[in-house]
């Protein structure tokens, strides 16, 4: 089964730029990565910057309105996502565990919606 | 013959309703597709066996019967046929009795996913392994069935959408995936045993189930001293359930109860499992001193006591001391200070539970005002008690304890 692993959390919690912490915390999510790449479960994923440089855009009554921040302004942000395909959802709870920032945040499993005609 | 074949019937729906779903979530993967497919074989067995007689093995026919019936199905509806195969290989195999303990287990683990929130993973629970219907479990809970019927289909979409697997999980997860059947379990005990909201203050069917359910569980799992705990919690918790409501549906606290009327049975079989609780748990087992096995000990010393006044209070106290230094909480502090009121004198538990109030953990919790007022009822403050009742009846929401504690007001209100 396919699902994202979407990233939360407050953008102030963990290791601050440009220290030993910071260091060893993105060796970890390298390592965290290739090792989901080695066991065959990934399928993609990203880490996104921060909130202040979203853009929100909706269209209504066919005029485009663009504005500046992320769709929600909440404490735990959306920070990066992961694509995996897993056997069950024990086996993406068991990779949603390993994430380096599950620490300090939190992981929302998502199943991927499957649709009739593409199995 | 008849009346054979309905007795077969019923007796087939209490040993093998829970079997057969397992053994079809297996072979199936999918619970709604099993219980759906069960319940057919059962409504043809219905027909059938009065026609024909029972077979031999009613429990193999019901399977086979199951399982054809999920051929049929699978054939109507190609999103599983990939099943096909595995179902086609499985019918040719007769189910070993480990597998049997191995799918019900993982039956159990799949409802118990702490993926699902608890009212559903008790609704499934009742549903898929206790086999009651949505209406009885909808009565049971006191909501209207069309509610309970949408709670088990979201739960079952969920189970589906998610991927949550019916397996038993790796021996790391295993003490912690087994707590949270346990919870589910001691959730039906609870709800039937005091029922939070409406009349009656207890329900045996729902205690029924959760002794059911906890005995099974113990028969899965042996080794495991909190499942042992936890069947002997229920058990002994229960032996007392015609002495603990008087004719009128009234509570009977614990020392004017007619201990004559305790069940024997049930304490027996509650000692068993304290006592059969190895003295060495697995290592990936749960602890040996856990608070179900704590509380079922409590329950032990109770039920071994002829009389209240011969109750070994201290052998209570102790065990509390037990609980609070793993880490208890307000509510075990507030049993042990009435533990304490019966070893040292009420004026002792008084002092404890006056502490506790203070710190106001426990503002909302009725056993904290019925204690203090009957400690302070005992020690004939009449008005201190009058004060604490009135507390209770601010935050009781049970119509049998309310009557109860308007009629202990009016002893000290005159």
């Amino acid at each position: 089964m396919k699902y994202a692993l979407l990233l939360y959390s407050d953008q102030a919690a963990g290791p601050a730029w440009d220290t030993p912490e910071m260091a060893a915390e993105m060796q970890h999510w390298f390592s965290y990565t290739a090792e989901l790449a080695e066991a065959g479960a990934m399928l993609g994923g990203e880490a996104l910057d921060p909130t202040e440089t979203a853009t929100n855009v909706q269209v209504r009554n066919g005029k485009t309105i663009t504005a500046d921040g992320p769709f929600a302004e909440t404490k735990e942000a959306l920070g990066g996502f992961y694509l995996i395909d897993v056997p069950d959802l024990d086996a993406a709870i068991d990779w949603a565990a390993k994430i380096p920032s599950v620490g300090y945040g939190t992981v929302e499993i998502r199943p991927i919606m499957e649709f009739p005609d593409q199995t | 013959m008849q009346n054979a074949a309905i007795n077969a019937i019923t007796l087939a729906f209490r040993d093998e309703w829970p079997r057969l779903v397992a053994t079809l979530v297996r072979e199936l993967r999918d619970l709604e597709m099993a219980e759906d497919v069960v319940q057919e074989a059962f409504v043809e067995a219905s027909t059938r066996w009065r026609k024909d007689g029972v077979p031999d093995r009613p429990g193999g026919w019901l399977l086979t019967t199951a399982r054809r019936k999920a051929i049929d199905r699978i054939r109507r509806n190609k999103r599983f046929d990939d099943r096909l195969p595995a179902l086609a290989e499985a019918a040719k195999v007769e189910p070993q009795p480990e597998m049997l303990i191995d799918d019900q287990m993982a039956l159990l683990f799949g409802c118990c996913h702490p993926a699902l929130g608890i009212d559903a993973q008790v609704a499934l629970t009742l549903r898929s392994v206790g086999g009651l219907s949505t209406a009885q479990i909808a009565h049971a809970f006191f909501v209207p069935e069309p509610t309970m019927a949408k709670r088990l289909v979201r739960a079952k979409s969920k189970i589906r959408a998610a991927g949550i697997p019916f397996t038993i999980p790796p021996r790391d997860r295993l003490a912690d995936r087994l707590e949270a059947v346990c919870g589910v379990i001691y959730a039906v005990f609870t709800e039937g045993h005091v029922s939070s909201h409406g009349r009656t203050l207890l329900r045996g069917d729902l205690c029924d189930e959760a002794v059911w359910l906890a005995e099974t569980l113990a028969e899965l799992t042996p080794d495991d001293p909190e499942v042992r705990g936890l069947a002997a919690l229920c058990l002994l918790t229960d032996s007392r359930r015609n002495a603990r409501v008087d004719g009128n549906g009234q509570p009977v606290l614990l020392a004017d109860q007619d201990r004559q009327r305790w069940d024997r049975d049930k304490i027996d079989r509650g000692l068993a499992h304290l006592i059969s609780a190895p003295a060495r748990p697995s290592r990936n087992s749960n602890d040996r001193n856990g608070p179900y096995r704590q509380q079922a000990m409590i329950a032990a010393v109770h039920s071994s006591a002829a009389t209240f006044a011969a109750t070994d209070w201290a052998a209570i106290v102790s065990i509390y001391d037990q609980m609070i230094s793993a880490g208890g909480n307000p509510v075990v502090e507030l049993n042990r200070a009435a533990a304490i009121a019966e070893r040292d004198g009420a004026a002792a538990g008084l002092d404890l539970l006056e502490e506790l109030d203070a710190r106001g953990d426990l503002d909302h919790y009725l056993y904290l005002h019925s204690a203090k007022a009957e400690l302070h009822r005992r020690l004939g403050n009449r008005r201190a008690a009058a004060s604490a009742y009135e507390n209770a009846l601010v935050v009781c929401d049970n119509d049998a304890e309310r009557t109860w504690l308007l009629g202990r007001l009016a002893t000290v209100s005159t």
